[in-house]
């Protein structure tokens, strides 16, 4: 490895996808993929509150913004693989749906459950991303100065 | 992480939490008597018993110390899993889990005298617990109790140095005992 590359990068993806994910449509979404893999819950799901720390202008000394509230639970499949869920909010079915996707993309169903699931989650959440940018671009006020005419 | 590592938690936290918790609880409160406990399942070579007391009792500002055998690192990363509880030196640990001989209690953490509740608890692994041996007195035992203890010295230089010390859990299999330092050894 050079430094330059991540190799955990693209679990990191999908899990932000899950984390941030709207955990009613997660579950929709779930339901009607039909996934429903064997499974033993290593960590039941749990409510807890993490500490997100933040750098002003993301390059100055680190500071303690606040406290969020999160839901984990760890599974492990018939097949052995293990799958984490940490996400925010308090459903404790979003952390469990998460934690079994997370554990169904390390097996070989990985591109189904990409497709019908991380893909989806993804766009909604651009969506949401670009509509809430527009709507604070509607708001803006562009400055310009009239040039007075000399004499 | 190996797959013994991440299995073996309470499978209904709340309520085997709590039925453990209770069992500590009375195990302190009458020093000597031996109770069932049981919920987790840790990795060998520690007991049901002492893995039960560790989920319950540990979390991540509790530092836990291994001490001989069960300095493994199958259950360095169950308890790691399944508490949060940070792992470290004796002298430090507010833990101390391993068998009785592996244990120098001198070095623990007896705590301040304004603080006495800052010292180690260490649970120690039995063979086995039976009602035979040294006598125990003082709170929370009506006339006397017995208890077969490792060793008697131990715990008199400990129970000389109340209202500071370290205290006793005592685990083998599902069965658990304690020796607070209020308790008198002869």
């Amino acid at each position: 490895m050079d430094g330059t590359q991540d190799p955990d990068a693209a679990r990191k993806a999908w899990l932000s996808v899950l984390a941030k994910a709207d955990s009613q449509a997660l579950r929709t979404l779930w339901n009607d993929a039909g996934f429903a893999p064997d499974h033993d819950v290593l960590r039941a799901p749990e409510i807890g509150a993490v500490m997100v720390r933040g750098r002003a202008g993301a390059t100055g000394a680190p500071f303690n913004l606040g406290e969020m509230t999160v839901a984990r639970a760890s599974v492990r499949l018939a097949s052995g693989a293990v799958g984490h869920g940490y996400v925010q909010g308090r459903c404790k079915d979003h952390a469990l749906i998460a934690a079994l996707i997370d554990a169904l993309m390390q097996t070989d169903r990985s591109a189904f459950v990409e497709a019908a699931l991380i893909t989806p989650l993804r766009d909604a959440a651009r969506a949401r991303t670009a509509s809430r940018a527009a709507k604070a671009a509607a708001t803006r006020v562009d400055f310009f100065t009239v040039a007075r005419g000399g004499d | 992480m190996d797959q013994t590592s991440l299995s073996g938690g309470f499978c209904d936290p709340p309520h085997q939490a709590a039925d453990a918790f209770r069992a500590v609880m009375q195990a302190i409160a009458r020093p000597g008597t031996i109770y069932e406990i049981s919920g987790a399942v840790p990795p060998s070579p520690l007991s049901v018993a002492a893995g039960t007391v560790i989920m319950t009792l540990c979390d991540p500002d509790t530092g836990v110390h291994l001490a001989g055998a069960c300095d493994a690192p199958d259950l360095r990363d169950w308890i790691t899993f399944h508490t949060g509880a940070p792992l470290v030196r004796a002298e430090r640990a507010a833990f101390v889990v391993g068998p009785w001989h592996a244990i120098a209690v001198e070095t623990l953490a007896i705590g301040t005298p304004d603080y006495p509740d800052r010292s180690a608890t260490v649970i120690a692994e039995m063979p086995v617990l039976e009602a035979t041996g040294a006598t125990l007195r003082g709170p929370g035992i009506r006339d006397t109790a017995c208890l077969n203890l490792p060793d008697r010295a131990a715990f008199q230089r400990n129970a000389a140095l109340f209202p500071l010390g370290v205290d006793f859990i005592f685990t083998s299999t599902t069965h658990i005992a304690a020796l607070p330092r209020s308790t008198k050894v002869s």
